[in-house]
């Protein structure tokens, strides 16, 4: 049973990582979660650091949820996942507030503001509440990485093209584009982005390029 | 009592124009592009949100200032202001139903968005970092209402008038949208200079 059990959830568990990955992915795809998305992806380094929060935050809330999934009420749930989630982004505040000083004092009000979250709110309702742990926790890491990829391609742009470095190495030596670091190169760079996801969607997946019409 | 007054005017005029939560600080990203679709809808979010932002800065900062302080429990303020404002917005909107029910068919939609929004967490996390006082925080909680009514208001005009326009096919909905809002952000970045301390 075991080894049935271990292959049919193998392959099931990398769909899932792949699937939050593009299909699901919470910016480009879902446009849930942006604020971020712009506010921390002056640089590469610290879109990573807020990559990596979410990604944890993420896998943490799922795999907590999951096991509290039978004692927890129905009627009193959403509280419940707010507590756990808020719980687990304290963790990461203060964790990233110790450990690397300088980009906290950056980015310090958007970590503490994973916990608004939509996309992982929506994952602890629709995924980790009906699921057992360990898919839960590939769920999680998937659409944390979905976000961990939109924030360093989008990181990667604009610090390529606003600073002419990459995580702080001199890669263009010209005059960079000081438009790329202002807020409206991250407005932009987001909606070109968008809208060539979209493009690829409608392009080779046949999609009507939906992504994101109807977001919130 | 006029630098009082002075100071107060600059947290309001920086929270409303410079540090705009829509385009400066990108926080509320979500309410703002899906309310923006109509006029009509921007401000009766814009209301809704203004109002409660004020109350809950207020409510947050009595919390904090009364009892977690004391108690030197201000690591956890992640978690307690989320439960204000979560309990505070579900308690208006048991008010709201019974009391006007009128008032609540036309706003209480509003309210239900508002719980878990980005900037109503925001405000009151900004609060304790800064040590406002109690008419400071307020003050802000006006300000970035304001400021964000205003992007609400603007967008949604703008917004209006792009149903007409002929865009590309990927780039309908929100990737325009963004280009849109990026280029607001760019005449928005001219009100850096207003203030200099």
């Amino acid at each position: 049973m075991g080894s049935t059990e271990a292959a049919i959830r193998k392959p099931n568990s990398l769909q899932i990582v792949v699937s939050g990955i593009f299909k699901e992915n919470a910016i480009f795809r879902m446009a849930i979660s942006l604020c971020p998305a712009i506010a921390v992806t002056t640089g590469l380094k610290t879109g990573f650091l807020m990559g990596i929060a979410v990604v944890f935050v993420n896998a943490m809330v799922n795999v907590t949820v999951s096991l509290m999934r039978n004692v927890i009420h129905p009627r009193i749930r959403m509280p419940i996942y707010m507590l756990i989630i808020s719980g687990w982004v304290t963790v990461a505040d203060l964790s990233l507030a110790a450990l690397y000083r300088d980009a906290y004092k950056q980015m310090g009000l958007y970590i503490q503001l994973i916990v608004a979250f939509a996309s992982i709110l929506t994952r602890a309702e629709n995924f980790a509440s009906k699921n057992k742990v360990v898919p839960s926790f590939f769920d999680g890491i998937g659409i944390g990485t979905g976000f961990f990829f939109a924030l360093m391609v989008i990181s990667f742009f604009r610090e390529l093209l606003g600073k002419g470095t990459l995580w702080g190495i001199d890669i263009i030596h010209a005059k960079p584009l000081l438009i790329a670091l202002l807020p409206t190169g991250g407005f932009f760079a987001t909606g070109l982005l968008m809208g060539f996801f979209n493009w690829i969607d409608i392009r080779f997946y046949g999609g009507k390029g939906a992504g994101g019409a109807s977001g919130h | 009592m006029d630098k009082e007054l002075a100071k107060l005017f600059e947290i309001f005029i920086a929270s409303a124009l410079i540090n705009n939560f829509v385009f400066t600080r990108f926080l509320g990203l979500c309410i703002f592009f899906g309310v923006t679709k109509k006029v009509e809808t921007a401000v009766g979010m814009s209301i809704t949100f203004t109002a409660v932002m004020m109350i809950s800065a207020a409510l947050s900062w009595v919390v904090f200032n009364a009892i977690m302080v004391p108690l030197d429990i201000t690591f956890l303020k992640i978690i307690i202001f989320i439960g204000i404002i979560a309990s505070f917005v579900q308690a208006s909107d048991t008010i709201m139903r019974k009391v006007s029910p009128g008032l609540y068919y036309k706003l209480g939609v509003y309210l239900a968005l508002i719980s878990t929004n980005c900037i109503m967490l925001a405000v009151p996390l900004i609060n304790s970092g800064e040590h406002y006082g109690f008419i400071e925080s307020i003050t802000l909680g006006l300000g970035s209402g304001l400021g964000f009514a205003m992007a609400l208001i603007i967008m949604a005009s703008i917004r209006e008038k792009l149903e007409l326009a002929d865009v590309p096919v990927p780039f309908r909905g929100l990737p325009i949208a963004f280009v849109t809002t990026g280029l607001i952000a760019l005449a928005f970045t001219g009100f850096a200079g207003i203030i200099t301390s």
